[in-house]
């Protein structure tokens, strides 16, 4: 056991707990960015102008009649940065653009003394187009050959020798839809310029340093004069990992020319089409089995539609192909992928990165093939599992393999389904109108960054001179209880009660050049620099304690308040922190970690970008109408390797709420986009939550059982825990599974289905009536 | 012309008296609220689609005199309240004396990012308190304490996936005797105020009298009538709206009628399809059906029957149920009033035989009813989803034969229409597999269905056939 992974006597981790702002939340009281403003004094507040083109020049950009609109105080464009005129890293991205690249895209924005007048003082300005060619599926910017970034290559073995000898090829094509965020709090930014000049934003943002030199970039600013907080964030998902960063910088804007706090706060319509989503692909192959039903060859090409700036889309891609394994070994594999660049919102960060669209592809081959090969789906998968010894086809060897299989027995013997196998079987035996499936899939997904500099983390600890706690780290909170794992890792290092402890929002000028909080990463990086932080401060008053208590430094011991040898009494947390102030020992320290023995070459695609995988499996039945394709969730069982749980009653929450985001994603949530060549061309037609349908209390499973897998320690992550944002989303593969087996139970035995994503009761539908070989209400 | 108000407009937040102050009749109770600081209702959608802005208002109830009424406040004018009481997240509780439902929410893990969570945790208290929610068996929609998890299908949450929440809701035990809530409700709601507000060149007007109201409509081309506010809000916050007259009709005793029987059924205009669920209690068993289809209980606490009728929206859900019932609409105006069948009030896409200066007053049902009805929604989402196809069914089998058969469509043209080809086939058939295949096939080429973001047309046209197959299979097989 290591030293980052051991746990103390009486860990403060390991103990449910509810989210530390649980009592703010359920009372109203928890502020998140935009309530802040009704606290501020002569907000002004911003209103964009949006293109209604999917791609134009703007030839002519009149501002003057919204000044005529009283309370109309400044309009911002192009003009007015002082810095650099871009919202992204990668300069693709400009801020007040000359040519809109989507529709939707804000030509400029207008403030005013009210929402009302900035939104009135938006309709007055005029703008004049000339409206240009526009790619709005990715199909058209395949056959355009418009792409954009680097394409990648991934390649393990023989793939033309694998195929050429395999007993079964099949190929095909899919392409799959994205995925709106659907935060509930809509991206928000609160700046003001202070009396020496430093600008203050207040933004809801996963990753506050890099709004931070965003914003420093757009005014001509070094960082230094630039401070960004983030209180906490409704919802962030990864939709707030790169796209605050633009709003922040023209709030940020704003202040500085007029002198006044700037709020921008989008509304839904306008988050919803400004804001980037998740990917959306295409993916062609070809795979080969065995023939004893062992993939022998998988040969793709994964084409991510990233919108029309390149964001994120590099990364996401590169996660999508170090995923496409998703549990399963194949020996020989080739992936290209490559990056659609359409006229569309630019793509970005959504729970799993990529990772989910990569595993889809190969949980859809497994799906479709599993009948044409005689196989029953769950023993097709079962088998083709990655064993200990294994590696991965960019070369990371493939630890507690072992897991897949524990979790999977687990999820078949406590989910009872060979017993529900058989009554499903007999049940849709004796019913010719509504029909039940069964599926399982499982989860490997690597954590870390695929980019090892941002496996780095930091944190201020101060314990003051009455024994209390402040800590403070690099991550944000979005939901996912990362505050409340904090103050867990700080209580169990220090050996402190949890309420001695604080912890104080996520500031630039406390803890500097930290990563997003992102790729499930943030208990993980930010936990072990608090606790390096607090092992510090632990480290000297074990000195102060030692002499005090008249012991050897080794035996003192920190648990639960009290400071004390290997036996006896001990004395007050409080008296020993007293001491070592009157001696002067630093109380304070800033802690850092960076995550040892990754290595990852980007142009290869090869090396060990992880640090260890999270596993999990899951089991899910449904039923489905056929006369509509409707269908209902009767049962989910998940096992799922958190290691040891820092905090169960979070962790088990994150489980639920992934995988029913995931079901969300893969069955029913449908952004749809105006494909038409008309004035429409390019607008999102699910622009709304009327149009655009997240899961509710109608999609929760009747029968909801989430396990921890036990005796899971791991040994690269603090306290022996692992990463859990992210994975779990990827279990509600087995919903879809389970619908593609209802749906060929309308038909023959043996019946392959494919099956649209997201699998909406229509889909299902037509993917019922191909079973039932187009029976119709006539015959 | 409007109402001179003889004090200043003003609302009860959480028990203290709030003057409205200087507002625009648009302002929405969530922005009012969140301009007084009290900013734990919160914006997430501005449709009343997703409930984080869910706040409790004191109205008249069916079970007790008052019920603590869960509504969207970012769709009502606060101008709408003056008079009103109100209680939002803060005032249930405090994080020092959390109420019974945020304790349940706090410690099961029910809040995580918690934007959601105050209008969660006000939905789920209107529940709590819900005079006539009674202890029994439960199933999967309903817990062995009474609680209807359809009190929080207007409630969307991102992060937990629900089984948190329905486990506090579930574990909620009864209120306390002297809870100052529950002890409210034994008391009548306040009286409907009669409020006049002019903000800039717009009027907000709540006439004492039906006869005030038609008054206006007649003196006033540009008079906007508003009862909850689901459409109308929708309008001022997503498309920009601004009506220069709102003109507030949803307490008017004369649009609340309720009758039932011998003849027929006499539903007031102005009552919520709460209201009306509630006081029906399943005696009109289609419409029994249709409630629960219909978007969320948050906006049933608002939305009237007459709303829905007088937007004349091609999707609205009630008008295949009322139109297989044979409803007719009783029509008011200064004039005078007729008697227009539901089957005929429709003429185009949101057109009516409605003139401008009349009002929906009353729905009337004839009874007795048909044996068989249903209700098909045909919809993404199980729970608070628009209809891509709605179908409302009143069959009357004789000796094996169809006697009677009346269908109504929504969503395959631009009106709400029966499906008379249909009909026709059925009537004096027998009511036999055979038929019922023969009539599916007419009427899946019933209407015009078209294609959009909801549905295919030709997903819209099969389902119309296969929802007559499902209405037989569904009969037989029951």
């Amino acid at each position: 056991m290591s030293s980052l992974s051991e746990r103390p006597l009486q860990p403060v981790v390991g103990v449910p707990m509810p989210h530390e702002s649980a009592a703010l939340h359920v009372t109203g009281t928890a502020l998140y960015t935009d309530d802040l403003v009704l606290r501020t004094k002569d907000v002004l507040h911003a209103w964009p102008v949006q293109s209604p083109h999917a791609h134009a020049r703007v030839t002519a950009l009149r501002v003057k009649p919204a000044y005529d609109v009283p309370g109309v105080v400044r309009v911002l464009t192009a003009d007015d940065v002082p810095g650099v005129n871009d919202a992204g890293v990668k300069h693709d991205e400009p801020l007040f653009p000359g040519e809109v690249m989507f529709n939707g895209h804000a030509v400029c924005w207008v403030l005013g003394d009210t929402l009302e007048a900035a939104r009135l003082g938006a309709l007055a300005v005029e703008v004049e187009y000339e409206p240009l060619p526009s790619l709005v599926t990715v199909r058209e910017a395949i056959d355009a050959g418009s792409f954009q970034g680097i394409g990648r290559h991934l390649e393990r073995g023989d793939v033309e020798g694998a195929l050429a000898s395999a007993a079964h090829v099949f190929s095909g094509e899919f392409e799959f839809a994205g995925q709106e965020h659907f935060y509930l709090e809509t991206h928000a930014a609160l700046a003001h310029v202070d009396e020496s000049e430093q600008i203050f934003v207040q933004s809801s943002t996963q990753h506050p340093s890099e709004t931070q030199e965003i914003v420093a970039h757009v005014l001509g600013l070094a960082s230094h004069a630039v401070t960004v907080q983030c209180l906490r964030m409704g919802g962030g998902f990864g939709g707030k990992e790169m796209q605050p960063h633009g709003f922040a910088a023209i709030a940020a804007l704003g202040a500085t020319l007029t002198g006044r706090p700037v709020r921008l706060r989008l509304n839904r319509t306008q988050d919803m089409t400004m804001s980037g989503k998740r990917h959306g692909f295409h993916s062609k192959w070809t795979v080969g089995f065995d023939s004893t039903g062992r993939l022998m060859a998988l040969d793709a090409t994964l084409t991510a539609d990233g919108g029309w700036s390149l964001d994120l889309s590099e990364p996401v891609l590169a996660r999508a192909m170090c995923h496409i394994d998703n549990a399963y070994e194949i020996p020989h594999v080739r992936v290209d992928g490559q990056i659609a660049k359409t006229n569309k919102t630019s793509q970005t960060a959504f729970r799993g990165f990529g990772g989910p669209q990569g595993m889809l592809v190969i949980e859809d081959i497994l799906g479709r093939c599993a009948p044409l090969l005689g196989y029953d789906a769950l023993e097709l998968r079962r088998l083709n599992f990655y064993q200990p010894g294994d590696a991965t086809p960019y070369g990371q060897p493939v630890r507690h393999a072992d897991r897949l299989e524990s979790c999977w027995s687990q999820v078949i013997d406590g989910g009872d389904v060979a017993a529900r196998l058989a009554a499903l079987e007999a049940f849709n035996a004796t019913h010719e109108h509504v029909k039940r499936g069964l599926a399982m899939t499982p989860v490997k997904f690597g954590i870390s960054f695929n980019l090892t500099a941002f496996n780095q983390a930091g944190a201020l600890v101060h314990v003051y001179k009455d024994g209390s706690v402040l800590i403070n780290h690099g991550g944000t909170e979005m939901g996912q209880g990362l505050h409340t794992k904090m103050l867990q890792v700080a209580a169990t290092t220090l050996g402190v009660p949890f309420a001695r402890v604080r912890l104080a929002p996520t500031r630039t000028d406390k803890v500097p050049n930290t990563s997003a909080t992102a790729a499930s990463s943030g208990a993980d990086l930010n936990g072990a620099a608090i606790k390096n932080a607090c092992e510090q401060i632990r480290e000297r008053l074990t000195q102060v304690a030692g002499g005090r208590l008249g012991i050897s430094p080794s035996d003192v011991r920190f648990v639960d308040g009290v400071v004390r040898g290997l036996s006896g009494d001990g004395v007050p947390w409080e008296e020993i922190v007293a001491a070592a102030y009157m001696q002067r020992v630093q109380l304070w320290a800033a802690g850092f970690y960076r995550t040892e023995g990754l290595h990852w070459d980007a142009n290869a695609m090869r090396g060990e970008p992880f640090k260890y995988f999270a596993y999990g499996v899951a089991a899910s039945e449904v039923e489905v109408d056929g006369f509509t394709g409707s269908y209902t969730l009767r049962r989910v069982d998940i096992v799922h390797d958190v290691g040891d749980s820092l905090s169960p009653l979070i962790d088990i929450g994150q489980i639920e709420g992934g995988f029913v985001q995931g079901a969300g994603w893969l069955t029913l949530e449908d952004l749809r986009w105006d494909e038409s060549t008309g004035d429409r061309r390019g607008r999102l037609a699910t622009q709304a939550a009327s149009t655009y349908k997240l899961p509710s209390f109608s999609e929760m499973p009747e029968v909801f059982n989430v396990r921890l897998l036990e005796k899971a320690h791991e040994d690269g992550a603090v306290y022996g825990s692992k990463a859990v944002g992210e994975p779990p989303l990827m279990l509600a593969f087995s919903v879809r599974e389970a619908l593609r087996h209802a749906a060929a139970a309308f038909g023959p035995p043996g019946t392959s289905v494919d099956l649209p994503s997201p699998a909406t009761p229509e889909a299902v539908y037509w993917a019922l009536e191909g079973a039932r070989g187009g029976v119709s209400w006539s015959g | 012309m409007t109402t001179q108000a003889l004090r200043a407009p003003a609302v009860t937040v959480n028990g203290e008296l709030a003057a409205l102050g200087d507002i625009s009749v648009h302002t929405t109770v969530l922005d009012w609220l969140r301009e007084r600081g009290l900013t734990g209702a919160k914006e997430g959608c501005a449709e009343g689609e997703c409930g984080a802005c869910s706040v409790l208002v004191a109205r008249p109830g069916t079970d007790a005199p008052t019920e603590w009424t869960a509504v969207n406040a970012c769709l009502l004018p606060i101008a709408s309240l003056d008079g009103q009481e109100l209680i939002t997240s803060e005032g249930l509780g405090s994080p020092a004396a959390l109420h019974p439902v945020q304790k349940e929410m706090a410690i099961r893990g029910g809040s995580q990012c918690g934007f959601c969570t105050p209008g969660f945790v006000c939905s789920m208290a209107a529940e709590y308190y819900r005079s006539g929610r009674s202890t029994g068996e439960g199933d999967h929609e309903h817990g062995p304490n009474g609680f209807d998890l359809h009190s929080l299908s207007g409630n969307l949450c991102r992060c937990t996936g629900y089984r948190p929440i329905r486990d506090a809701a579930y574990a909620l035990e009864d209120p306390t005797e002297n809870d100052a809530l529950a002890v409210r409700r034994l008391s009548p709601p306040p009286a409907p105020a009669t409020t006049g507000i002019v903000s800039g060149e717009a009027e907000f007007v709540r006439p004492a009298s039906l006869d005030g109201v038609l008054d206006l409509l007649a003196e006033r081309s540009d008079a906007q009538i508003v009862a909850g506010s689901t459409d109308l809000g929708v309008q001022v916050n997503i498309f920009g709206s601004r009506p220069p007259l709102t003109i507030a009709i949803d307490r008017l005793a004369e649009l609340r009628e309720f009758s039932f029987g011998p003849s027929e059924v006499r539903l007031g205009a102005a009552l919520t399809l709460t209201e009306i669920e509630r006081r029906l209690a399943g005696r009109v068993p289609l419409l029994a059906q249709l409630f629960p289809q219909f978007a969320s209980r948050l906006i049933r606490n608002g939305a009237t029957i007459g709303g829905n009728l007088g937007t004349g929206s091609p999707i609205g859900d009630t008008p295949p149920a009322l139109l297989a019932l044979d409803a007719s609409l009783v029509l008011a105006s200064r004039r005078g009033e007729r008697v227009v069948p539901l089957a005929e009030y429709f003429t185009g896409y949101r057109q009516t035989v409605k003139a401008a200066d009349e009002l929906i007053k009353t729905i009337v049902i004839p009874l007795p009813l048909a044996p068989m009805t249903a209700f098909h929604k045909i919809a993404k989402r199980r729970f608070d989803d628009i209809s891509s196809v709605a179908i409302g069914y009143a069959v009357d089998v004789r000796d094996g034969v169809v006697a009677e058969a009346r269908i109504g469509l929504g969503g395959v043209a631009a009106t709400p229409l029966r499906a008379r080809a249909t009909e026709a086939a059925l009537i004096g058939k027998p009511w036999t597999e055979e038929t019922v295949r023969t009539a599916a096939a007419v009427m899946a080429a019933e209407g015009t269905p078209m294609d959009d973001h909801r549905a295919s047309s030709s997903y819209r046209s099969a389902m119309l056939g296969q929802s007559l197959l499902r209405f037989y299979f569904q009969g037989v097989e029951a």
